[in-house]
């Protein structure tokens, strides 16, 4: 693993592997003296595309903690806007030789087609509505707190999965591990082929349906700007896709609710549930510290053990 | 007065049955004499033993991005990549800047060719007015001008009405309406055939129904008015059953398909590897069955290569930013020979058909076929050398190509325009 493009093709001791570094690193949140200096010298770039704050913040705070520097670049500050290419902006950032280069981009690949040409490696912090791969360990990582294995847990991810890398990320992961993973989403945002990609894979446009005996609940945010059309009326979503307290009753007893934020209560999620002992979604948030540390160490060290 | 003596080949030539090995003199750029004991004293000689000997071929459907576009490729480079494949007469597409809407564009091209081109070039016109798809363009005097056809490849006519007059004018002026059949509401966004693959990548689907509802939409059209309609880069499975459909009930229907959409399929394609994005996408094994079956069948007239340069700077970008198209003229009779003489689908007869005569048919052309008095274009290739395509070495002025490295199992040898080798391996 020269960065982290993708869940997909990570074996599953790689990834048990991060989360139990991560699972070292949860306590030290908690300490009033949060750094380590692990990775003290080295230096992470933050090069953010799309706008983000949670991952962005919680990468480069991931960084600090590790004792690393981070710079963080936004693309409507940077020469992106003056017309420059991709490849041109990231050789020139590479020229100033950062150890890891973190990267969110609206286009799906974005990062894989760069680390065809790049030799820094490269964390996918988000690529279009391909993979999220930090989101979906930081989930493992908070059901595991949770949960003592994913293996036979049935996890449902309702909303919609077409255009969501979130989905994308959590079902290979929740596949590789043996989870039942349910999606749901109105049909014309849940494509027959997501089936196909991963063993264990169940696709219901009927969301009792989805989650009748669930083990964990994601919602997904309502990403308005990735379509291009209306695929689904926007004014009866809630009604039919909206997770409420009425639904929680159709699952386990102890079922988690998750949601990768940011959340748009009323529209995907009711306040009552978002708030409720049932959530974990500031867990999630904390977890994303955790896990990007232990990414971070590995992608760095690994580096640093190469050259 | 330049001769040239071509000995010993195999020549095979659809239009006039014949294949047997035979010497072709020419002189003066025609075809003076075929027979089996030539001599032609002073004339330039090649031995073509071992080798086959066709008609020149015919590319239907090329870019050659002048003018407007000249980084990318010129009616030079162009032609000459087109020598180096074999071809001998390529059609060009109205896509330039301006586009080839009026007989001043058409003109241009024509002397520009006249000059520059080591091949024949034959423009095809645009349908409507800056290929916008709301006013006709000047058909009838760019059919005075040389065009062979219309078309609004890649901006395809949208509004059925539109499409309608189109081929109500061009019937009238004795040519045939190419359409790149693609339905743009239904493909909207889309990068890639939609299908696993595209779910996969996270990137925007092409469906073959994009492709099939302007299939259906355009033989409906050409019932209606009587017209020569050619699809352009037949891809999708329900569209060659239509055609077929259409050839039965005796329409003037014909289609086209490219090297690339019969050998690769969307699962081919390299993650987020732009050399592999064009319209219509490579699409799914399914299709790709239905397409060979139709070349075996006689369903797809002609084999273009819809050859289609961007330079490097446009093709190293984000995969949803780069543009469609690959190159494709030096690398379609390689691909063909492996994907459908070598695997036994057909024989080398009937692909010199889909190069030469079909294409020639559907244009309504002279050329294709190899007889004394007429233009001396020829195509000498072998079927066994091996050769690795070298994409940096090629002549046409872009490198965007996916076979790139591919080994090939024959190829073209030499390449005659005129009674004049242009190009040779």
């Amino acid at each position: 693993m020269a960065g982290l493009l993708g869940i997909e093709r990570l074996e599953r001791p790689e990834i048990e592997e991060i989360l139990d570094r991560a699972k070292d690193f949860q306590p030290v949140q908690n300490e009033s003296f949060k750094r380590l200096d692990l990775l003290r010298g080295r230096m992470v770039v933050n090069l953010f595309f799309e706008a983000s704050t949670r991952t962005r913040t919680s990468f480069e705070i991931a960084a600090k903690r590790l004792g690393a520097d981070a710079i963080s670049i936004t693309a409507s500050g940077s020469s992106v806007s003056k017309g420059e290419s991709l490849v041109d902006t990231l050789n020139t950032l590479a020229a100033m030789r950062p150890d890891a280069i973190i990267m969110r981009h609206s286009a799906s690949g974005a990062p894989h087609f760069l680390a065809r040409y790049l030799p820094t490696p490269i964390v996918n912090a988000g690529d279009g509505t391909h993979e999220h791969p930090t989101q979906a360990l930081l989930d493992a990582r908070t059901i595991l707190d949770r949960r003592p294995t994913l293996e036979g847990l049935r996890v449902t991810i309702i909303g919609d999965i077409a255009h969501s890398r979130v989905a994308r990320s959590n079902l290979y992961l929740l596949s590789k591990f043996g989870a039942r993973v349910v999606l749901c989403g109105p049909a014309s945002l849940l494509p027959s082929e997501l089936s196909q990609l991963a063993p264990g894979i169940e696709l219901t446009t009927d969301m009792r349906q989805a989650i009748r005996g669930s083990d964990v609940i994601m919602m997904l945010r309502v990403q308005l700007e990735r379509q291009h059309e209306s695929a689904f009326p926007a004014s009866e979503y809630f009604r039919f896709y909206g997770l409420r307290l009425e639904h929680i009753g159709l699952a386990k007893p102890d079922v988690i609710v998750m949601h990768p934020g940011p959340i748009n209560r009323g529209r995907e999620i009711s306040s009552e549930v978002a708030d409720s002992q049932r959530s974990v979604i500031l867990n999630q948030v904390e977890n994303g510290i955790a896990v990007r540390m232990a990414v971070l160490e590995r992608v760095l060290t690994r580096t640093c053990r190469n050259s | 007065m330049s001769k040239l003596l071509i000995k010993n080949g195999r020549v095979l030539d659809p239009a006039s049955g014949l294949d047997a090995v035979l010497q072709i003199a020419m002189e003066d750029g025609k075809f003076t004499a075929i027979g089996e004991m030539l001599d032609l004293p002073g004339a330039e000689v090649f031995d073509a033993s071992g080798m086959i000997v066709a008609p020149g071929f015919i590319d239907m459907h090329v870019h050659l991005r002048e003018p407007g576009f000249e980084y990318a490729e010129t009616i030079e480079s162009g032609a000459k990549a087109a020598a180096a494949g074999g071809f001998t007469t390529i059609c060009c597409m109205p896509n330039t800047l301006p586009v080839n809407d009026n007989p001043t564009v058409t003109s241009y091209i024509i002397e520009r060719a006249n000059r520059h081109a080591v091949v024949n070039v034959l423009p095809i016109g645009a349908i409507t007015k800056g290929s916008a798809g709301e006013e006709l363009a000047a058909i009838g005097s760019m059919v005075q001008a040389g065009i062979v056809a219309i078309s609004d490849d890649g901006r395809p006519v949208m509004n059925a009405r539109v499409m309608r007059r189109a081929m109500e004018t061009a019937k009238s002026f004795g040519i045939p309406v190419i359409d790149h059949c693609e339905d743009l509401h239904l493909s909207s966004g889309g990068d890639m055939h939609e299908g696993v693959q595209s779910v996969r990548f996270g990137l925007r689907g092409i469906p073959s129904a994009s492709e099939d509802v302007m299939v259906a939409r355009d033989i409906l059209l050409a019932e209606l008015t009587g017209a020569r309609f050619h699809v352009a880069h037949i891809s999708a499975r329900h569209s060659v059953e239509m055609v077929a459909f259409a050839k039965s009930r005796g329409l003037s229907v014909t289609c086209e398909t490219t090297p690339h959409h019969f050998a690769l399929t969307d699962v081919d394609v390299l993650e987020y590897d732009s050399n592999y994005k064009m319209k219509p996408p490579l699409r799914s094994a399914h299709d790709i069955d239905a397409v060979l079956r139709g070349l075996t069948n006689g369903t797809i007239d002609a084999i273009a290569t819809d050859h289609a340069p961007h330079a490097g700077s446009e093709k190293m970008q984000e995969f949803e930013k780069c543009p469609f198209g690959i190159i494709g003229l030096e690398t379609a009779l390689g691909l063909t020979l492996e994907k459908l003489v070598h695997s036994g689908r057909i024989t080398v007869g009937s692909m010199v058909e889909l190069f030469t005569t079909g294409p020639a048919s559907v244009l309504q052309l002279q050329a294709g076929r190899i007889a004394v008095g007429r233009p001396a274009d020829l195509t000498i290739f072998d079927t066994d050398r091996e050769w690795t395509y070298d994409v940096n070495r090629s002549c046409s002025k872009s490198r965007n190509s996916p076979f790139d490295g591919h080994v090939f199992r024959g190829g073209p040898v030499a390449t005659v325009v005129g009674g004049k080798i242009v190009w040779q391996v």
